[in-house]
């Protein structure tokens, strides 16, 4: 057992967030929420002059070929950061369901410009409001055209092509399609969010041309098996910014006063602090174990996948709402940097499925014995 | 990243499974030697046979340096045992506190001699020690404790009380702190002690506890002498010193208590609800799904933990959070599971089956581990202020003298 980061990861990490902290990734957070912007371009030109879009892309593909603990280590400090850029979107979502796929002829068009920083991708699930089901999809494939209006599809104003999840009557079930969104019939527009540090879009296909990913009729069990592995860094990303979040309420706790003693002195508020604490390193080792499973491809991948994203949610949710109240009526003010992180944590807790849906699949995993911790 | 055994962990596995499997004792010899039987002299007795043939197989301690019966074991090694005694149900009882807290305090701070004779009797569990910290006007304000010290030629004579000391009344020695001088503010007037626990002027009562057994007691020093070759630590030191014992004290409570999460998913597991799986019921699917992800949280924990200390480094801040984690998860099991009995939730077990769940005696002792060794209070305290550096709580006693 060697249960951390290596030295190289370590430095990785130190990089990561040295060049996130010169570059202001964090403004510009607040920049793209307030200009109601995409994304932002100077930062995202920057990132991918690191090459960090190429981190797990296999190096066949034109990518640096690393594994998905790396990634970790840098969706951390994205998180930690809000960087405003589509770099989860392609890679934990739009390069991983490719990758799944890895032989396909897609794959092997889009991966190296993914990795170059080229090209972007999206992916285009929901239709609405609630918890979707296969059998409830209204966007229709019939044979090489696309037919539906997709919602909340993140950074779909900017791909260029998206892996929209649409019912295949002929294979009898779901397909995970690829669409380019440069062609004819797609119609597509920005949508307002919870959080406008992320550019989302809706995604209207009237006709379009697609091709279908993977196994006609398995687009339902490539999407979650893709939503398990994204999950993952997800997860850190969300850690990433519940320690944000925890660093600020300490912060201002030490710094302001009430009743001649600073705040951070009151039980009621380290006790909080505390739980805020436990809570985010109670994460972190569910998380680390996540990139454990994903990175050996463990058979215990969709449990603890599902684990890693339950606290982690649940520790940024706690860590961005007490933030936010710690700073009292600061907090509620655009000007403080509270409620970037309050949007946010929506966002992740959402961003894959719901926290409802996580609950029931690890609650699946743990009925069918698949979640035991078996050496 | 790598959570599985290496070749040479993995080789450590297969043997402590190959000996717990040829000399773990029957299931009713487990049942007969646990805290809480009827007999507590003869379960005594069979915990001890049992600890002597751990010690004998070097199993025992094995991450203890080899002259006091160890074998220099490395913390994942030592981990792997502990899983395995874990995983087959082995008794741990009557020699936690000594191996756990006296064990590292006296590696710390006792002379070779003092080791060389105390360390490997403590081991195979030839002597029982238990801690002698708690007072009634001195709990989580352990630095306010009243015990007198006073120096007499070459020893120190002792003379006060000290209060829910689990196991004193069969204890062969104890660890105490005491005050040495009054005069000074409180946490600079300690000094700490090894005693035996048959001195004259000891007495001791036991204090029966919520669960009906009595565990833990009072204890009476009348002018008890003890000789200053069993101070650990300098004159003065006592804080110290006890903030060793009290550091090792919650890294080892940071086991998780049974009947918990793995007992109760493995009753649900075969179980159905007004005619349905039980795990399949949402409201009983959310808590379970929390209970999970915690208690893997305090697992994947301790292995940051022991990884840490592998490499050669000190353990981050994380080691602080194990006992305050999991000892909230355990009483909160314990009510979850005894509430799904429904009305028949109300009934104790009759005969306490080794093996068999009893949330029942979890609901009633689960409360304690929230007290002992810090309570959850406390625990949040160290945390926001040794960890996250937040300004400590005025205190107004602090810099005074004592008995000002």
């Amino acid at each position: 057992m060697d249960f951390g980061f290596s030295d190289e990861q370590i430095a990785l990490r130190d990089q990561a967030r040295r060049v996130l902290t010169a570059r202001d990734a964090l403004g510009a957070a607040r920049r793209v929420t307030e200009a109601g912007l995409d994304h932002d371009a100077a930062l995202w030109g920057e990132i991918r002059a690191l090459g960090w879009p190429a981190i797990t892309i296999p190096e066949r593909h034109g990518g640096l070929g690393l594994g998905p603990v790396d990634l970790c280590v840098v969706a951390e400090e994205l998180g930690r950061s809000l960087a405003p850029t589509p770099f989860a979107t392609n890679l934990y979502l739009a390069a991983e369901a490719l990758m799944l796929d890895g032989a396909s002829e897609a794959a092997a068009r889009w991966l190296p410009l993914l990795a170059a920083g080229e090209a972007s991708g999206t992916v285009a699930i929901a239709e609405g409001r609630g918890e979707l089901t296969p059998e409830a999809l209204a966007t229709r494939i019939d044979g090489t055209r696309i037919d539906g209006v997709k919602v909340a599809a993140p950074d779909g104003l900017a791909a260029d092509f998206a892996l929209v999840l649409a019912r295949d009557a002929a294979a009898g079930g779901a397909s995970l399609a690829l669409v380019e969104l440069g062609g004819k019939g797609v119609c597509r527009q920005p949508e307002a969010t919870i959080d406008p540090s992320r550019g989302h879009a809706e995604l209207r296909f009237a006709g379009a041309p697609c091709t279908v990913l993977g196994r006609a009729g398995d687009g339902w069990g490539l999407w979650n098996r893709l939503r398990d592995r994204a999950a993952v860094p997800f997860a850190f990303e969300a850690i990433g910014g519940a320690q944000a979040c925890l660093e600020a309420a300490i912060g201002w706790a030490r710094e302001r006063h009430t009743f001649g003693r600073p705040i951070g002195s009151y039980q009621a508020i380290k006790h909080t602090l505390a739980d805020m604490f436990v809570a985010i390193e109670l994460a972190r080792s569910n998380a680390y174990y996540a990139a454990w499973a994903l990175s050996v491809d463990a058979p215990q991948l969709t449990g603890a996948a599902a684990s890693a994203r339950i606290a982690a949610t649940d520790a940024f949710w706690l860590a961005a709402r007490e933030n936010l109240q710690i700073h009292g009526g600061l907090g509620f003010t655009h000007e403080s940097d509270c409620h970037l992180f309050y949007r946010r944590a929506k966002l992740l807790a959402v961003n894959l499925g719901g926290p409802r849906f996580w609950r029931a699949r690890l609650a699946g995993e743990i009925m069918a014995g698949r979640a035991e911790l078996e050496r | 990243m790598d959570f599985q055994d290496s070749a040479s962990e993995a080789e450590v596995r297969a043997d402590a499974r190959a000996w717990l499997a040829a000399n773990l004792p029957d299931a009713e010899a487990r049942r007969s030697m646990g805290y809480g039987v009827a007999d507590e002299a003869a379960a005594l007795a069979l915990a001890k046979t049992w600890q002597a043939r751990k010690a004998d197989a070097g199993w025992a301690c094995m991450h203890w340096p080899a002259q006091y019966g160890g074998r220099g074991a490395s913390p994942i090694e030592r981990l792997i045992f502990e899983e395995e005694e874990r995983r087959a149900g082995a008794p741990t009882g009557f020699f936690e506190i000594g191996l756990g807290m006296a064990g590292p305090t006296l590696q710390a701070y006792a002379s070779e001699e003092q080791k060389a004779s105390l360390l490997p009797r403590m081991l195979r569990g030839q002597d029982v020690w238990c801690q002698l910290f708690s007072e009634p006007a001195a709990g989580s304000d352990l630095a306010a404790l009243r015990m007198r010290a006073v120096r007499d030629g070459d020893d120190w004579v002792l003379t006060g009380q000290k209060t829910w000391t689990s196991g004193a009344h069969y204890a062969d020695y104890g660890i105490i702190v005491a005050r040495s001088d009054p005069s000074l503010p409180k946490h600079r007037g300690l000094t700490f002690f090894f005693v035996d626990m048959r001195s004259p002027g000891i007495t001791t009562r036991q204090i029966r506890q919520i669960t009906g057994p009595a565990d833990f007691d009072d204890v009476f020093f009348d002018e008890v002498r003890v000789a200053d070759s069993q101070r650990l630590g300098a004159v003065g030191a006592g804080w110290q010193v006890a903030l060793t014992t009290l550091m090792n004290e919650r890294l080892s409570l940071g086991d998780v208590a049974r009947p918990g999460y793995e007992e109760l998913v493995a009753r649900l597991r075969m179980s159905e609800i007004g005619g349905r799986p039980a795990l399949e019921q949402a409201d009983i699917a959310a808590r379970v799904t929390d209970w999970h992800v915690r208690s893997r949280g305090v697992a994947f924990t301790r292995a940051r933990i022991i990884t840490a200390l592998s490499r050669g480094q000190e353990p981050g801040p994380e080691a602080s959070i194990l006992k305050l984690a999991s000892t909230a998860m355990f009483q909160e099991i314990a009510d979850f599971a005894t509430g799904l009995e429904d009305q028949g939730g109300v009934l104790l077990a009759e005969d306490r089956q080794a093996g068999v769940a009893d949330f029942q005696f979890a609901y009633l002792f689960s409360p304690s581990f929230r007290v002992a060794g810090g309570t959850d209070q406390i625990l949040r305290n160290i945390i926001a202020e040794r960890v996250l550096g937040l300004p400590p709580e005025p205190r107004v006693d602090k810099d005074v003298p004592f008995n000002s």
